[in-house]
């Protein structure tokens, strides 16, 4: 048997993690996706959702939205590592700044016939999502809400003959009046 | 005013007006178009090193005796894989470099072209930041601000990959009014509220102690000299990591020695007990703290550092302070000064009697032996040998690093280079090469171990081919002897392959490379080979054979806390100093 002796020091610490939405304003430049997404593996950090589009075209700026899982004092190192980046200006724990408005979106496809096609109808219209696509035999739905909300409609349409889902992941913002860019 | 020029051009134009004199290089086909700029000038001098390892060693021992960032210039594809490792050390050890590495055409890139590898790719973990130019219009400003974001804030390498055919095209270079990048700026300023709220708290402090690392030295000479007038205006004593070694002088009376893993028993017990921490430039690194939940119980701590995301990373702080330590260190100065604060008188007699009591157990102490050669000793004498020169240390990994910090006395900053984050076997000679071409006139000694040295061993040619007489003092045990030491405290002394076996003649090996090879066995001729070592204007190594058994201490077994430290076996033997507090074996658990 090999003794389990190493020269690290164990790990002491056992804190409860939360989940974080994340928005990081970034120079939109070849490779910082890359940055990000390797600072997060690199460094074993939890990344559940991001998403990434530029949002402002002249200056060349993107905004990513992260959702993530950690104690307090991870999260806390995740907006440091993150800020040390050099095309990273600022980053802002949305779920810090009180309750963010938070919306993904989410389209489905459904196939079946008979009792299974009326109950994926009926399903799309309590959730209210919007029908983007209908043959004989098929269903494209479009659903908007947050991340519950669409966990909920994908489950129910499992039942009724679901065969593909594509997501956006999180896009959110902070509610009031001040803006963050 | 602009001036039309080839890519190529432009690189050698941008380091001359970054004030760049050396960089340090190996050519391949990506990068000759530069090789042929640098064959048209003499602004710039290039320094032909054996291995792209060597030359990242070398600008980090150029930069960090010099206080000027370092510059490189590798091939693509082997060249730049090959600099990997000297871009993650200068990474862990915040060390200013600009490496350029060629590319394939532009056009090539992606398909598997010859020489080809994904270079932004790979070195985007070990870099601070990295650039791949894909237009001849960014080139004069990614050369510039690749200086500025290696210099500023936490220093690190940048890397500049420059594709040949951008190398090849003309274009207009003005030299920015600004390095600056667009929006990268670290905070230098301290914010005021805390760093009254830190006075204050060291003011009414009972038990203090500085705790200072690699960031007085990165911040520059001036912070060292503000660091001492603090501490000496607090009386307060101080530690430094393996990093900080110098900014404060050794032979101070408040100074404790290093901490941490291998540092003094006063140190790390001061550190233990303290009231107030006050770490300025360091960042818990977890050879300092050993187990965290042990980690100074009873400490309320101020952190002073430039990258928010060393504060409150392992350890929690109760005042950080984000900003550069020159800076800091001069708000806290005036401000201790301004409000006229007085330590507290009595608590701190009473703090200084305990450290007393501490220190004089000696912990390093060590039976000397008139037959072998004790390493601890051999680093005594060198140290004796050489203190009234002006002399840079550069060092391999092992133990013969650590009794080179614990045994050579540093009185300046950028005197002692070293690879503390990263480890690297194989940093001491290039670097020593490095640290030789900025000081001409300095002795420039590599304290290396046997097995070390033949990691980075070609580089006594580059020595040899620009007359750099750097001296190679190798502490020859025979053993990967750190490696060596875990095996006897993990492992049951198994010695897996930590034994040096066939090793060169590295006296033969010195002549065969041009310099000079010197051996010593005999304590009583230690003296007298140092001393010709120093003398001869040539490159030297030094083959010191010591004591095979030694062990480095004190030590913190790993997972221990700073009051649990071993000392050394023979202090028990002797009881002079530690006497009835160590037990049998010799290893002590206060
Ligand atoms: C075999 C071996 C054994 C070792 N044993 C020990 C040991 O016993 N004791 C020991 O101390 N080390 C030891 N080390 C070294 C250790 O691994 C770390 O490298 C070292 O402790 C880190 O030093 P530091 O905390 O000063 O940080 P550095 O790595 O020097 O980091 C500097 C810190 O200062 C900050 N900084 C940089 N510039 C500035 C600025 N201008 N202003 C303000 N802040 C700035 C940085 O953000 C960073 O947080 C050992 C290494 C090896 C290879
Ligand atoms: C490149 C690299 N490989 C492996 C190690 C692990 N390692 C740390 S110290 C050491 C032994 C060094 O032996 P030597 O140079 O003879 O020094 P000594 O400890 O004997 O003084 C090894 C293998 C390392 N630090 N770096
Ligand atoms: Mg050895």
């Amino acid at each position: 048997m090999l003794q389990m002796k190493t020269h690290y020091p164990d790990a002491t610490r056992v804190e409860t993690s939360h989940r974080h939405t994340l928005a990081i304003i970034v120079d939109n430049e070849p490779g910082v996706l890359a940055r990000i997404a390797g600072l997060f593996s690199g460094r074993g950090y939890n990344i559940e959702s991001l998403t990434v589009t530029e949002t402002e075209h002249e200056a060349h700026i993107s905004r990513i939205t992260i959702v993530t899982n950690g104690t307090d004092s991870i999260i806390q190192q995740i907006r440091s590592q993150l800020e040390r980046l050099v095309p990273v200006h600022r980053v802002v724990d949305l779920t810090l700044t009180g309750e963010a408005v938070e919306r993904e979106l989410c389209l489905v496809k459904v196939v079946g016939k008979g009792d299974h096609r009326v109950e994926a109808m009926r399903l799309a219209s309590a959730f209210g999502a919007r029908t983007l696509d209908a043959t004989l035999t098929s269903f494209v739905y479009e659903l908007t809400g947050t991340t519950d909300e669409v966990e909920r409609f994908i489950k129910l349409m499992t039942a009724v003959g679901l065969v593909e889902v594509s997501r956006t992941g999180v896009a959110a913002m902070a509610r009031g009046a001040e803006g963050i860019r | 005013m602009s001036e039309t020029m080839t890519g190529a051009e432009m690189v050698i134009r941008a380091l001359h007006d970054q004030g760049v004199e050396h960089i340090f290089g190996y050519p391949g086909g990506a990068v000759l178009p530069i090789y042929d700029a640098l064959f048209h000038q003499d602004k710039v001098q290039h320094v032909l090193v054996r291995h792209e390892q060597g030359a990242v060693h070398a600008a980090e021992g150029y930069a960090r005796s010099s206080g000027k960032p370092g510059v490189v210039l590798v091939t693509s594809g082997p060249g730049a894989t090959n600099a990997i490792t000297g871009l993650a050390d200068a990474m862990m050890d915040s060390i200013p470099l600009v490496c350029i590495t060629g590319q394939v055409p532009t056009h090539l890139i992606g398909t598997d072209a010859f020489q080809e590898c994904d270079t932004v790719g790979i070195t985007r973990h070990c870099t601070k930041h990295n650039y791949l130019v894909k237009s001849i219009e960014d080139l004069p400003r990614v050369l510039h601000e690749a200086f500025y974001v290696a210099q500023n804030g936490r220093p690190g390498p940048v890397v500049v990959d420059l594709p040949k055919d951008i190398q090849f095209k003309t274009g207009s270079y003005v030299r920015p009014l600004s390095n600056q990048h667009k929006t990268y700026r670290p905070t230098v300023k301290g914010d005021m509220e805390h760093i009254r709220a830190a006075v204050e708290l060291m003011a009414n402090a009972k038990r203090p102690v500085f705790y200072t690392g690699g960031g007085v030295v990165n911040s520059g000479p001036h912070a060292a000299t503000l660091l001492r007038e603090l501490v000496r205006l607090t009386g307060f004593p101080i530690t430094s990591t393996l990093m900080g070694l110098g900014a404060y002088p050794a032979s101070d009376t408040q100074w404790l020695g290093m901490l941490g893993m291998h540092g003094t028993y006063e140190a790390n017990l001061a550190m233990h007990e303290c009231d107030v921490m006050i770490n300025i430039g360091a960042r818990f690194d977890d050879r300092i703290t050993g187990r965290l939940d042990a980690f100074s119980p009873f400490s309320k701590r101020i952190h002073v550092d430039i990258d928010p995301s060393s504060i409150n990373k392992t350890v929690k702080v109760d005042i950080p302070i984000v900003g550069d330590c020159a800076h800091v260190l001069e708000d806290m100065v005036r401000l201790w000064r301004q409000n006229a604060h007085q330590a507290d008188k009595v608590a701190l007699k009473d703090w200084w009697g305990k450290i007393e009591g501490w220190r004089a157990r000696n912990c390093l102490g060590f039976r000397n032996s008139n037959e072998t050669i004790k390493p601890q000793y051999a680093i005594q004498r060198l140290y004796e040998l050489t203190k009234d020169r002006k002399t840079y240390i550069t060092t391999e990994v092992g133990q013969h690093q650590m009794w080179a910090a614990q045994y050579f006395k540093f009185e300046e900053p950028n005197r002692w280079m070293t690879s503390g984050g990263h480890g690297t076997m194989g940093y001491g000679l290039p670097a020593a090469v490095g640290a030789q071409l900025a000081h001409p006139d300095a002795l420039v000694i590599d304290i290396a171990g046997e097995a070390s040295i033949q990691m980075m061993l070609q580089e006594m040619s580059t020595a040899l081919q620009y007359n750099l007489p750097i001296k190679v003092f190798i502490l020859n045990n025979e053993y990967m002897g750190m490696v060596r030491q875990w095996q006897e405290l993990l492992h049951g002394g198994r010695y897996s392959h930590s034994y040096s076996e066939s090793l060169p003649d590295f006296v033969k090996l010195a002549e065969a490379y041009g310099g000079v090879g010197i051996r010593c066995d005999k304590p009583g001729d230690l003296d007298a080979k140092i001393l010709e070592m120093i003398n001869v204007n040539r490159p030297v190594i030094f083959d010191c054979l010591v004591d095979k058994a030694e062990n480095c201490f004190p030590m913190i077994p790993s997972g221990k806390a700073h009051n649990e430290m071993l000392l050394n076996d023979y202090l028990g033997e002797t009881g002079a100093d530690i006497g009835s507090v160590i037990d049998e074996k010799g290893k002590m658990l206060v």
